[in-house]
């Protein structure tokens, strides 16, 4: 693995204003991977995304010091449209479909970044393959499908701009476990087709069992990171992102606990 | 019936440069949230060129030449200024572009002087009569021009892919730009659009019955406001629709002048004003001014 081949951030600070949000963030997303980050509420997982995205101004927010590089350039000091010519596309939290627009509308508007006729018709097929529903409702406005729908159309219109590298902020915020299970099914089929993946997600068992590497943030610092397979396995995590009590990280086994458990303690 | 229908007649058409002035309006507040009081500047701008180039070069040439002038006047406000201007409020840049407003039409209206200037359109005063009903040649063709532009404006927004960019730009700026939508240059875009179509609308109010361009031109420009403002800011839709109720409202408030005389002197220039304020008391947005179609 070469460092300098897939998405690298180095000692990246944030401010909002007076208010620091990340600090001394470092991680990499080598190329074909899935690299997840966990973290509770405002642990920053959403600063780092825009801050890769170069979408930070919007909130009136802005890169103190570190930086960011795709494939050896620099992301870091660029313009959000340049991020995504140059192969990284985020898929925002809460989805933000445009929801006055027609789905076939908001796939078109996810190409716009791409001057590529060829290529954007390649990737439309592609992604219909990936979520047939919505060619069925390709004439509908976004504002009125299921938020399981919306998430397939906020995943498709990223992947009209045929990313290399797909950032996805809590894609399964707010979804019934059913359709949890199937975005997480699409993220691996999107890997498997070589697209590089950092997933931040609070769903930390769904999220560790994509990715090959996780890192946990807590306010704003990396304090945990390894590969996904340990981290699933060591006892702060499971204690505090996959809601495992410590007698089960002791080892009892599950079973012959009593489900009332109030009662006979 | 017959002054009704002359008067119908005129309304639509004067109500058609208006919602070309509208739409021009609504445009820049869809791609930038500015509401944009620059915009008479912009109409007088193009006026301006038209009837200080055609002595020189013929009317269809000079016309082209008012066109992309105004949409350069748009455009360089737009870069210089308004994506220049280090302020986070929206409110704080419609206050400058009155500052730019007072600018450009105080230089424009100083270089105009007492002058009524001819736009050296072909149409004349000819008058075209359909059946008892008589109507002036240039009316027609403002409505025949605002409606092909128009039209052509509808079109471009619903299917070529700079629509797209601007209406999902209007919807949400930070979703647009990680679509690496350019946002500079959709309200680059925006303010040259509003540019052509405010010279477009220039021409038409200057010529016959109006005299030609002259200082109060301006105030033609500004009947726009209450158009916009009462069709909905942000929609298309109310701009035309606003346009249209502003101009016919005026003209028949002024053809029956002498039957309203009890509202007062002067009441077709008031009217615009009005209806908008009846209609904001009625429903804030405006008319057509949209809200979230979201479930989520
Ligand atoms: N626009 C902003 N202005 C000021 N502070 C902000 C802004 N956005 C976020 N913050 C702060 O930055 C920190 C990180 O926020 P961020 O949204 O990145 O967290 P998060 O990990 O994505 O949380 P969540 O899981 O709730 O989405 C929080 O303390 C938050 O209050
Ligand atoms: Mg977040």
């Amino acid at each position: 693995m070469n460092a300098t081949d897939g998405l690298a951030v180095r000692d990246l600070a944030v401010n909002y204003g007076p208010v620091r949000a990340l600090r001394g963030v470092s991680l990499e997303v080598p190329r074909g991977d899935v690299v997840a980050v966990l973290g509770g509420n405002g642990a920053g997982k959403s600063t780092l995304l825009r801050a890769i995205s170069a979408t930070l101004r919007f909130q009136r927010g802005g890169i103190s010091a570190g930086e960011i590089t795709f494939g050896g350039a620099r992301l870091s000091g660029t313009a959000a449209a340049a991020v995504v010519a140059k192969g990284v596309v985020q898929v925002p939290e809460g989805r933000r479909v445009f929801a006055r627009m027609t789905v076939e509308e908001n796939l078109r508007a996810g190409a716009l970044g791409v001057r590529d006729r060829r290529g954007t018709a390649k990737a439309r097929d592609r992604v219909l393959a990936l979520f047939p529903v919505l060619a069925e409702r390709a004439g509908q406005r976004a504002g009125l499908l299921s938020g399981g729908e919306q998430q397939m159309l906020a995943i498709g219109r990223a992947l009209m701009a045929r990313p290399k590298a797909l950032l996805l902020d809590e894609p399964t915020l707010g979804l019934a476990p059913m359709m949890a299970t199937r975005i997480a099914e699409t993220i691996r089929e999107i890997n498997a087709q070589g697209t590089s993946v950092l997933l931040v997600e609070q769903n930390a068992a769904l999220a560790l069992a994509l990715a090959s590497r996780a890192y946990v943030l807590e306010v704003g610092e990396v304090v945990l990171s390894g590969p996904a397979a340990e981290l699933a396995a060591s006892d702060e995590v499971r204690r505090r992102y996959l809601g495992i009590t410590a007698d089960e990280v002791t080892g009892r086994p599950a079973v012959t606990r009593p489900s009332l458990s109030r009662w006979s303690a | 019936m017959i002054t009704f229908l002359e008067l119908l007649a005129n309304g639509i058409s004067i109500g058609a440069l208006y919602s070309l002035i509208a739409l021009g309006f609504v445009v820049i507040f869809k791609a930038t949230e500015v509401v944009n009081f620059a915009h008479a500047s912009l109409l007088l701008a193009g006026g301006f060129v038209v009837a200080k180039l055609h002595p020189l070069i013929g009317f269809w040439p000079a016309l082209a030449a008012g066109i992309a002038g105004a949409a350069a006047v748009g455009a360089l406000i737009e870069f210089v200024i308004i994506r220049r201007a280090n302020v986070t409020s929206h409110s704080v840049l419609a206050i400058v572009t009155i500052g730019v407003d007072i600018v450009l039409v105080t230089e424009l209206t100083r270089q105009i002087g007492t002058d009524v200037l001819a736009l050296g359109d072909p149409w004349g005063d000819q008058v075209v009569h359909l059946g008892p009903v008589a109507i002036a040649q240039t009316r027609i063709m403002a409505l025949l021009a605002a409606g092909i532009l128009i039209g052509s404006f509808l079109l471009a927004f619903k299917h070529t892919g700079w629509g797209v960019a601007m209406r999902a730009t209007a919807e949400d700026h930070e979703t647009a730009a990680l679509m690496g939508i350019r946002l500079g240059r959709v309200s680059l875009g925006a303010w040259a659009v509003a540019g052509a179509l405010a010279a477009v609308a220039a021409l038409f109010l200057c010529v016959f019955p109006t005299p030609g361009l002259d200082r109060s031109t301006t105030f033609a420009a500004i009947k726009a406001f209450p158009a916009a403002i009462l069709g909905g800011l942000d929609s298309t839709t109310g701009a035309l629709v606003g346009g249209l109720v502003v101009g016919i409202t005026e003209a028949m408030m002024s053809g029956y002048q002498n039957q309203l005389s009890f509202l007062g002197r002067g009441i077709g220039d008031a009217a615009p004003f009005l209806i908008m304020t009846i209609v904001l008391l009625i429903r804030p947005a405006g008319l057509f001014g949209t809200r979230e179609l979201s479930r989520v």
